[in-house]
């Protein structure tokens, strides 16, 4: 007799298919130590996102005062007391290495710290389910309501659900353009429709894709589109905690009086009452008891749950917990739990990120805030002048980072005897010419230099340009070739 | 398709009814947004025709309701432009040349517009840098036919040299073998002194009183006693390093048989006076003019 197939065989592996139509979850309200420590880090999140861009920090008369501010038309990153320019685009490389090895970290400590705490899909999300519940009611109520017909209350209640979510993701949109221009202003001119257009496209691009991912994709995001929770499971080992059933101590499964009952009998019940709590929090959807899942983003809610429901039935918290299977084997074995934060792996990661750290710190305090790059002409690279001298000419670029004008002196160091002349100086101190660079600025000036010709001169002669801030003193230089014709 | 409701046992789902061998099609319909998206396109497609040109006619296309036009639309923005560049290059009117050679900010705004006026109508003869070649003058370096000067510069640029213009610089070098006026052994004679009076090397039979006289007598009228030239008349300097045309015998004696006149065009109402006067301060900084 031919059993009867079902599809769901045809494309399903143990781990479950590769893709379900989404179901609705209805994650219910927890308390408990992990839901305090999410409730903070939420707060502490969505705080510093939406309020830094009203941080001040002056930085003098004409800069902008803005703590944090990415200024596109002027090319400046501002961060509080650090300006950076374009070309210096490689701390931002440097602050990527150490977020993805604070990533490895994390994980090699604690799982998907990452993933449960601090993702923005994971914050805006718990804000948006907190605020279904709020209206909507917990999870029974939801479910309740959505099985029977819509009514006006309920349909009431929807509405203003949706208006609470898309006044979240429009603030949240909001706050993201803040930080591209200065905020109060801003904030005034989006009040009275004067800012500019591009404001309101982002605002309305931010305010769709927070409203799409916190409030109807969700997990599916973690599960389908989100890279990490597969590179994640590739760097972990064995000694990592993580968010674990202790199946151990859980198993079998079965009910507080069938447990009495069995004990009774001298034989082994398990501490899991199978009450599905667990599954009813999970904001994911999943069943922790199901082992180490990728739908599982380590967010200790279903630990607050089964210590409730475990501090109740008068057993000892902990049934779910910060674990790993090699504790689970030793306990099944009889011998005592390791931990073991401090091994090679967290020992190299931490290592790496000190060194990174320490590259980019010394790199920032030793930048120059003075500098000059030189180019010389290409056409022509050398012109013969009528009384026999050679002349070559240059650009030469001058960068003041500091955020006041200053005057520098140019000298030249090359073939003997070579003169200096900077177009549009005069040439009061013709050896020495002296400009002008404005604050915060590049400044451009083409320069010549002169040297009698020397039949036994060689072809080509390093020049250098060496500039001097005649006030502070500060120096930097440039090299080239002063060459013959 | 006819009525057909067959339900395949194993997904559960409808067939279309067709089968190959055995083989049966599901029903798996497009989905729902691909197809209202795919209509959506088509209602556009008709409302792109009603409004855009669209379709090719005989003799022309149907222009749409919004006339537009891509050429209309790029002599737009060429407009716009050159309205934004009025705006910018105004500050070059009121200032003279030497004053926008001193202040930083209107020296890099002449040279950046004078360096792509030069690219678009100077370089074909001297070369992209102002290098020049034989009988295009070097711009580079501090020989100056007409004079190096700003205003000097300036005014060359507007009227040009030989150029046919009412205010163009005049005078030439007359073909002297060609209209009769020296003999061969005499030209041969006064190039070998000209190349003596910047220290070239003469020939070994070259007679250098001979060469003297016959210079007095046919050239310093222009080039000078000493042959240091005279820029009123555009005549070049004979004692110094950089020569035009080239300072070997042969040349020599090829310029004063047949003479030279280059010209360069007179620019005034082919480039707008803030475009010349950029132009003319782009020029001078090029080696720093005289």
């Amino acid at each position: 007799m031919n059993k009867p197939v079902s599809p769901d065989d045809l494309i399903t592996d143990e781990d479950g298919p590769l893709y379900a139509p989404r179901r609705k979850l209805y994650p219910q309200s927890v308390s408990g130590r992990f839901r305090s420590i999410k409730w903070r880090l939420m707060v502490l999140c969505l705080g510093v996102y939406y309020l830094l861009p009203f941080a001040r920090w002056n930085r003098g008369l004409g800069a902008p005062d803005q703590a944090v501010l990415i200024d596109f038309p002027n090319h400046r990153f501002y961060f509080f007391f650090i300006e950076l320019w374009p070309q210096e685009i490689y701390y931002f490389t440097g602050l990527l290495v150490l977020a993805a090895l604070s990533l490895f970290l994390m994980n090699a400590l604690g799982g998907r710290i990452w993933c449960g705490y601090l993702c923005p899909q994971t914050v805006w999300t718990d804000l948006f389910y907190a605020v279904e519940r709020l209206v909507e009611g917990d999870r029974r109520a939801q479910i309740k309501a959505d099985a029977g017909p819509m009514t006006a209350g309920r349909a009431g209640r929807r509405v203003l659900k949706h208006a609470i979510w898309l006044m979240i993701a429009w603030w949240t949109g909001g706050a993201w353009v803040l930080y591209f221009a200065d905020a109060p202003t801003l904030v005034r001119d989006l009040a009275t429709l004067q800012a500019p257009a591009i404001a309101y496209v982002w605002i309305g691009m931010l305010t769709a894709s927070t409203y799409l991912l916190a409030g109807y994709m969700r997990e599916q995001v973690c599960v389908y589109m989100c890279p990490w929770p597969r590179i994640q499971a590739a760097l972990t080992d064995e000694l990592a905690l993580n968010v674990t059933y202790k199946y151990d101590r859980g198993e079998p499964r079965c009910s507080v009086k069938k447990a009495f009952d069995i004990r009774a009998l001298g034989k082994n019940a398990g501490d899991c009452i199978d009450c599905n709590q667990c599954v009813a929090v999970c904001p994911t959807g999943i069943d922790i008891r199901d082992g180490a899942q990728l739908g599982c983003i380590q967010c200790g809610l279903c630990i607050d749950a089964c210590d409730a429901v475990m501090t109740k039935v008068g057993r000892k918290t902990g049934l779910i917990g910060y674990d790993n299977d090699v504790n689970v084997q030793r306990r099944v074995a009889g011998k005592g739990e390791i931990f073991k934060p401090v091994r090679a792996r967290t020992v190299v990661y931490a290592g790496l990120i000190t060194a990174v750290c320490a590259m980019m710190v010394y790199a920032l305090m030793s930048r120059t805030l003075l500098d000059v790059n030189v180019l010389h002409d290409r056409n022509p690279i050398a012109v013969r002048l009528s009384d026999g001298a050679i002349r070559n000419g240059y650009t030469l670029r001058f960068l003041n980072k500091r955020a006041f004008d200053r005057v520098i002196a140019i000298d030249v160091d090359g073939p003997a005897d070579a003169k200096l002349h900077v177009i549009g100086v005069d040439a009061v101190t013709p050896d020495r010419p002296s400009i002008v660079l404005a604050r915060d600025a590049t400044t451009e000036a083409r320069v010549l230099v002169m040297a009698p010709f020397d039949e036994k001169a060689e072809k080509s002669v390093p020049v250098t340009f060496r500039i001097t801030d005649i006030g502070l003193g500060e120096v930097a230089s440039a090299t080239d070739h002063f060459v013959l014709p | 398709m006819s009525e057909h409701n067959e339900i395949d046992h194993v997904s559960g789902r409808s067939t279309t009814g067709h089968e190959w061998d055995g083989i049966k099609e599901l029903n798996t319909p497009l989905p729902r947004w691909w197809v209202l998206t795919f209509y959506a396109t088509i209602v556009w497609a008709i409302g792109y025709w009603v409004v855009y040109p669209a379709w090719p006619l005989v003799s022309g296309y149907t222009s749409g309701l919004f006339q537009y036009s891509t050429r209309a639309s790029v002599a737009t923005d060429l407009a716009d432009l050159e309205k934004l560049r009025g705006q910018k290059m105004a500050v070059l009117g009121s200032a003279s040349l030497a004053d926008i050679e001193k202040e930083p900010a209107l020296l890099a705004l002449a040279r950046a517009r004078g360096k792509t006026v030069f690219a678009d109508n100077c370089a074909p003869c001297h070369g992209s840098g102002g290098a020049g070649a034989k009988g295009y003058p070097n711009l580079n370096d501090d020989d100056w036919l007409w004079g190096g000067s700003l205003d000097q510069i300036m005014q060359t640029i507007q009227f040009g040299a030989r150029s046919g213009h009412a205010k163009t610089h005049e005078g030439q070098m007359l073909a002297f073998g060609r209209d009769g006026v020296l003999k061969k052994d005499e030209i041969v004679t006064v190039a070998n002194y000209v190349r003596s009076l910047s220290g070239l090397s003469t020939a070994p039979k070259f007679d250098a009183a001979a060469g003297k006289k016959i210079f007095t007598e046919n050239c310093t009228s222009c080039h000078g006693d000493n042959g240091k030239g005279n820029q009123e008349l555009g005549a070049p300097n004979l004692a110094d390093r950089i020569w035009l045309y080239g300072s070997d015998e042969e040349t020599l004696v090829e310029t004063i048989t047949n003479g030279r006149a280059g010209v360069m065009p007179a620019w005034v109402g082919r480039l707008d006076p803030l475009t010349v006067k950029a132009l003319a301060v782009y020029v001078h900084s090029l080696g720093g003019g005289r």
